[in-house]
């Protein structure tokens, strides 16, 4: 599936998802939640982890400082629970590596991932990347204004103070 | 569309150009979704929830457009452009509903998206009226007017819709979520049976503060809501309300649509372990990034203005002169009157229950003569109640009897307002294809029965509330009088309840007997009446008294009126 930037551009995926049985290669793989829990120390880095939405993140706080990706699955479009988890993420855990959303998100959802701290999105192969360009273009950033918090809240996270 | 709009509106929240922007790429995203339907791009199953999103459903008859009213206020001008919404894109009327918003019921899809352009002209949208997001936020119809007010429950109001208003994370919660506010110690909100109901308050230092309800609802499983926090300090709002959705977001049921809300949550979890969870997760959140600072409460309520009232004294020869000469207006005035905290002034309801009417609709001229009225006599503002009527809040008492003679043509100077025929009822299966029966004649013909004012007023206070089905969108379990649309082997039948309430003393009414058909339902309430009619002691109310008596004798009554 291509894989788009924070920006709508399609990027190059350096990175492998790796299925539970296979052997554990060198350079960036993914691996599931399960698999990381129990090979943690001898995965390679450079490591990134794919986790369910109904994910506990306190199970995986202990190996965040070694991940360089994390993915979140968004199984069906409707189910927002990836939402809390990518923010939580950012805002609780601090995780400053690569956030990706993948699975079935729409590209209507493109600057709600954005806001709670989402970074690369795989796009799912019925859709087409430039409706989600151009979603983007069209809901814009609203501007800062002087009320901080709620409008804060419309920033996407890097841009927050 | 000449009319001038007086200069000082009051409790109309001034949008900046963040919000006008934002509304309009709001409706730009929505003309190209509707697009992106009409060419395949979207299924329906995918434009579903982003319509949704926009307020628009599909019914039994076509498409359903809810118009968000937030909080229930609007200015003269947004009800005049509501007026030409319904008589361009419609059939000239609209429905105002208990969500304290306003439905449009035959609109077309290739339409809709020029609807929400002009609604936008008038700062007006559809966002967040539907879908499994944060609801329109409703609060008290007589707010910052009300005797009774502690606090003026508008600006937290305007404050959580800022929040909620596309907030990126709760935009697909597990259902639909909806908040009430109310900052009287009398609630006219039913506070407690909303997803999160909150109360605000004031502490012995007079710090203004909030008192947190979660977890109550009506539909299949009704339940008053569990209290979390007594007194919660205003900079942790935001904080505290943002951890009840992470939890709930995180942890609340997907597998079964009717499990899902929150209530449910808290009932499966436990009120100990939910709030344990709760509050978990706000001693967590970095408390710096969502503090509600007193100085941004104090920016946002400086953005409503405040109406230029008169210093007056509070009595009123002229409307003690009105009351004296005119019987109908002393009822009127009974009824359909709310003290105000500005001597001199009172607030007005505007029934919207016609005897034999439909309860909540209005006309596209009942909507511009009420917006001329407000002007005239209300500063230009106008009040839907969640109970399906229309208030101006801010009447000089000295013109009331005036407002009252002018209301008189328009059909709007009916004096039921908390009476028997002031009934709160969905649309039912007229329009609803979640309906399992008919709401609409049932409640005309409940009407059409105890259409003789004398006698609803000798009966007094009696809350009466008619769903088409179990989602309940017409409270039925919390009606004095509740009455529920079931299906019976195939045919539209009636099962009636007792002793609800939606205020403080909220409680989920008593089933009291098998279910009667639709022409027997005013037989059952009128027997219902008969009983309160005979026990009842001096002054007690219909609730009081089935509260004293219990349900048995009601039970007995509704049985031989069924023989």
């Amino acid at each position: 599936m291509p894989l788009i930037d924070n920006t709508g551009q399609q990027t190059a995926d350096a990175w492998t998802s790796l299925p539970d049985d296979a052997p554990a290669t060198s350079g960036p793989i993914i691996v599931s939640l399960t698999r990381l829990l129990a090979e943690s120390p001898a995965l390679p880095a450079p490591l990134g982890v794919l986790i369910p939405p109904d994910a506990k993140l306190e199970t995986l706080a202990l190996h965040l400082p070694h991940l360089a990706l994390v993915a979140i699955a968004f199984p069906k479009f409707r189910d927002g629970r990836g939402f809390t988890l990518a923010r939580t993420l950012r805002e609780q855990y601090h995780f400053t590596g690569e956030l990706r959303a993948t699975g079935h998100p729409l590209p209507d959802q493109f600057v709600a991932l954005l806001r709670c701290g989402i970074t690369t999105v795989d796009v799912p192969a019925t859709q087409k990347i430039e409706t989600w360009r151009e979603l983007l273009t069209q809901r814009g950033v609203p501007a800062e204004t002087p009320l901080p918090f709620i409008r804060r809240s419309a920033l996407p996270y890097g841009a927050r103070g | 569309m000449n009319h001038v709009a007086p200069a000082s509106q009051a409790g109309i929240y001034r949008y900046d150009t963040v919000d006008k922007d934002f509304l309009a790429a709001r409706v730009e995203a929505f003309r190209h979704q509707v697009t992106r339907r009409l060419a395949g791009e979207l299924t329906e199953d995918e434009f579903k929830p982003l319509r949704l999103l926009n307020g628009l459903y599909l019914q039994l008859h076509g498409y359903m457009l809810r118009c968000a009213i937030p909080y229930g206020i609007m200015s003269s001008q947004q009800l005049r452009r509501f007026a030409r919404i319904a008589r361009v894109y419609d059939r000239g009327y609209g429905h105002f509903t208990t969500r304290q918003n306003l439905q449009f019921n035959w609109i077309r899809l290739v339409d809709a998206p020029d609807i929400l352009d002009e609604l936008a002209d008038d700062n007006l949208h559809a966002i967040q009226t539907s879908g499994n997001c944060i609801r329109n936020v409703t609060t008290d119809q007589f707010a910052g007017a009300a005797a009774d007010e502690v606090i003026d429950p508008r600006v937290y109001a305007e404050i959580l819709r800022q929040w909620s208003t596309d907030h990126p994370e709760f935009a697909f919660l597990p259902r639909k979520f909806k908040i009430a506010i109310t900052g009287s110690t009398h609630d006219r909100t039913a506070a407690r049976l909303h997803d999160i109901g909150v109360l605000a308050k004031r502490n012995e230092n007079g710090e203004p503060g909030f008192e947190i309800f979660a977890g109550g609802g009506l539909g299949r499983t009704p339940i008053v809501g569990m209290r979390l926090r007594d007194f919660l300090p205003e900079p942790d709002f935001i904080a505290y309300v943002e951890a009840i959705l992470r939890v709930y977001n995180a942890l609340g049921r997907r597998d079964n649509i009717y499990k899902a809300r929150i209530k449910i949550l808290v009932q499966e979890t436990g009120a100990d372990a939910f709030t344990k969870l709760v509050e978990e997760e706000f001693a967590r959140l970095p408390r710096a990034l969502y503090r509600l600072d007193p100085a941004l409460v104090d920016a946002i309520l400086a953005r409503f203005g405040s109406p230029d009232f008169a210093t007056l004294p509070d009595a009123s020869p002229t409307l003690d002169s009105a009351r004296a000469t005119h019987p109908e207006f002393a009822r009127w005035l009974k009824t359909n009157t709310n003290p105000h905290r500005i001597p001199g002034y009172i607030s007005a309801t505007i029934s919207l229950k016609p005897i034999g009417g439909i309860p909540g609709d209005a006309t596209a001229e009942q909507m511009d003569a009420v917006a001329d009225l407000a002007d005239r006599y209300s500063f230009g503002e106008i009040r839907v109640a969640h109970e399906q009527n229309l208030v101006l809040a801010h009447v000089r008492k000295d013109d009331l009897a005036q407002l009252w003679r002018e209301l008189g043509p328009l059909g709007l100077a009916t004096p039921n307002t908390g009476l028997v025929t002031d009934i709160i009822a969905c649309p039912g299966l007229d329009y609803c294809d979640l309906a399992s029966a008919r709401s609409i004649p049932i409640a005309q013909s409940i009407s059409a029965r105890f259409a003789d004012l004398e006698r609803q007023h000798h009966i007094g206070e009696l809350h009466l509330n008619i769903s088409g089905c179990i989602n309940a969108c017409a409270h039925h379990h919390v009606g004095h009088i509740g009455i529920l649309g079931v299906d019976k082997r195939g045919a539209e039948a009636y099962q009636i309840t007792i002793g609800g309430a939606a205020d403080e003393q909220a409680a989920i009414g008593t089933i009291i007997g098998a279910s009667v058909p639709a022409e027997q339902v005013p037989d059952v309430i009128e027997a219902l009446v008969a009983i309160y009619l005979k026990h009842r002691h001096p002054n007690e109310r219909f609730i009081d008294a089935v509260r004293r008596l219990g349900p048995t004798q009601f039970k007995e009554a509704v049985h031989a009126a069924d023989r």
